[in-house]
């Protein structure tokens, strides 16, 4: 179960975080401190419990399956890093 | 102008009823004041002109008889909340920059009720901290210091500029946000009142996400009543969020006061933890026999799944936060790095982009979902999660509702803490059961420990029962007589 350098270079290139070599035997050594600490949960006996996801009981609501807003290209791409009439503009996808 | 800095939200609102000063006078003031604690780091975003601008508006409608609730006061905000037009950056560099063109729910409700926007206030990155140590701008410093003492002490965290804003007199109340405990340990470190109440009580919409099914909005305030004001607008149903509850939203501030005579107030034997403070021991000693005097039936209970309430977290938190925090890819706002691929554009982008505990927390929350360990842990800690709210549900049934102590300490020294993640959670050890459960929790301040610093009490309360919670804090601080301020340094 022990978090190795090889996990947390997937772990790390799963979640899109860039961690230079020389992080990774430290970063592997904190995440083994943290999981260890968690792994008391298995003291917990949970046969049989419900698995709680939200607390709010009623269920989730509908609503008219209607355009309620959008029109605003101009402005949904005004915080892009970089944008062009009314498009985002991203680097090349398609090899 | 020092007394009208000093005044309460409540004080405020009579001031200004009174005709004894304006909204401008009151928010110039606090512009002042803002400005003169540059020191303490609060505020991220200072909106000075904005301000004069929405209280003079106030002052137009107050005169023509059309005063609202909140109408004048000069309020921070949390840099979580999206606000129109305004820098919102979670405290992070890779929301720089971020301007949005839209307005949180919980924000656009106090704007309706007439409030004013002083500016925009510190927090940890994401909202992820419990000592404001993971802002990328540096750490808010508590106004509080030890007797004797000018070591800098946190304001806790993650709602440490809200908490030490209203500690300072910056403002007249803060918005803030409780994932795990975000509202009531910094009200706690700065001798402040904060309360997060049920989950769905506030919109969700517009405020940047942590943790979905954890996060919840509230105030800090200076006194139970102000924050039972603020907390009525703040409130309500939003079909924008579709966890907001579809409730009537009482007026909680007529609950401050009332009589807590009868009620049954529950001491979970479990939240005696190993190595607290006696100091913490006493001030819950004394909250109980305030109440006790005040007419409340003392009853033991036990929550036996406490102690696992903040393993369960660390691993429910962190897989939200992985999923929430995918969107920061570099592609529609916010930073972007170079790279010589989409794949490295993204991974230079978040590795530039998140500080150290946001990167741990996804790592964290990624590898709990990832193959193989999904049931192991993601689903463990679910199942974990309704033992806990099941030690609330089991509880109600005998008390109406909790005292506990709100954190395991008084604030402590910037970075005496930071590099031991786990020393640092346990920060939230009292805090974030309420938030797995969805439960109203509410800290006010109690009483001072022998250097000084304040501690303070937690109320938890039944879901959409923030009436009793109220109730019941405004009976302790009647009894505690909690006056002490922070020695003005800054």
């Amino acid at each position: 179960m022990a978090i190795d350098a090889a996990t947390v270079r997937k772990v790390a290139r799963l979640a899109r975080i860039a961690e230079p070599e020389e992080r990774i035997e430290a970063l592997a050594q904190e995440l083994n401190g943290i999981m260890t600490w968690i792994e008391q949960l298995a003291e917990v006996d949970t046969d049989g419990v419900e698995p709680l996801t939200s607390v709010v009981h009623a269920g989730l609501p509908l609503r008219d399956d209607v355009v309620t807003m959008g029109g605003d290209a101009e402005l949904v791409t005004s915080n892009a890093p970089k944008s062009a009439n009314g498009f985002f503009v991203v680097p090349k996808v398609v090899e | 102008m020092t007394s009208l800095t000093s005044l309460t939200l409540k004080g405020a609102l009579d001031g200004l009823d009174a005709g004894a000063f304006t909204s401008v006078e009151l928010t110039k003031a606090h512009i002042e004041a803002v400005e003169a604690a540059r020191g303490l780091n609060a505020f991220l975003v200072e909106t000075p002109e904005q301000a004069l601008s929405m209280a003079a508006a106030s002052d137009a409608r107050r005169a023509l008889g059309a005063a609202r609730p909140l109408d004048g006061v000069p309020l921070g905000i949390k840099d979580l909340f999206c606000t129109q037009g305004v820098p919102t950056t979670a405290a992070s560099k890779i929301l720089k920059p971020f301007v949005p063109h839209y307005e949180s729910t919980v924000t656009s409700r106090l704007w309706r009720d007439g409030a004013v926007m002083l500016g925009k206030l510190n927090l940890d990155e994401f909202a992820m901290g419990s000592s404001n140590e993971t802002s990328a701008y540096g750490p808010v410093v508590n106004p509080w210091r030890k007797a004797g003492s000018n070591q800098a002490l946190t304001p806790g965290g993650s709602s440490g500029g809200s908490a030490a804003a209203v500690a300072a007199d910056l403002c007249l109340g803060a918005t803030a946000t409780d994932t795990g405990g975000s509202i009531r340990q910094p009200a706690s470190f700065t001798g402040t009142v904060g309360i997060k109440p049920t989950y769905g009580r506030c919109s969700r919409w517009g405020t940047v996400a942590f943790a979905s099914s954890l996060d919840q909005a509230g105030p800090i305030a200076k006194t139970v009543e102000d924050a039972a004001i603020l907390l009525t607008s703040m409130s309500g149903h939003d079909p924008k969020d579709s966890t907001s509850l579809d409730v009537p939203v009482p007026d909680f501030a007529a609950f401050v006061g009332r009589s807590v005579r009868g009620l049954r107030i529950g001491v979970p034997e479990e939240y005696r933890v190993d190595g607290m403070p006696a100091e913490i021991q006493k001030l819950w000693d004394d909250g109980v026999a305030w109440l006790k005097d005040a007419g409340c039936e003392i009853v033991e209970i036990s929550l036996p799944h406490t102690k696992y309430a903040l393993p369960a977290y660390y691993i429910v938190a962190p897989a939200e936060a992985s999923s929430n925090l995918a969107r920061y890819d570099g592609m529609r706002y916010g930073l972007r790095a170079e790279g010589s691929n989409l794949t490295e554009v993204y991974e230079n982008t978040r590795a530039q982009g998140f500080g150290d505990e946001v990167k741990r927390r996804i790592l964290i929350g990624t590898y709990v979902l990832s193959a193989g360990y999904y049931d192991a842990y993601y689903l463990k800690a679910l199942k974990v999660r309704r033992r806990i709210a099941e030690d609330f549900d089991n509880a109600w049934e005998k008390v109406d509702a909790i005292l506990t102590p709100t954190a395991p300490s008084a604030a402590f020294g910037l970075g005496e803490n930071s590099n031991d993640p786990i020393a640092m959670y346990l920060n939230d050890v009292f805090t974030v059961t309420t938030n797995l459960a969805g439960l109203p929790g509410l800290s006010l301040p109690a009483g001072l420990d022998a250097s000084g610093l304040p501690l303070g009490l937690q109320i938890i309360g039944k879901p959409l029962d923030e009436g009793t919670v109220f109730s019941v804090a405004g009976a302790i601080e009647k009894a505690a007589g909690f006056k002490a301020r922070a020695d003005k340094w800054w």
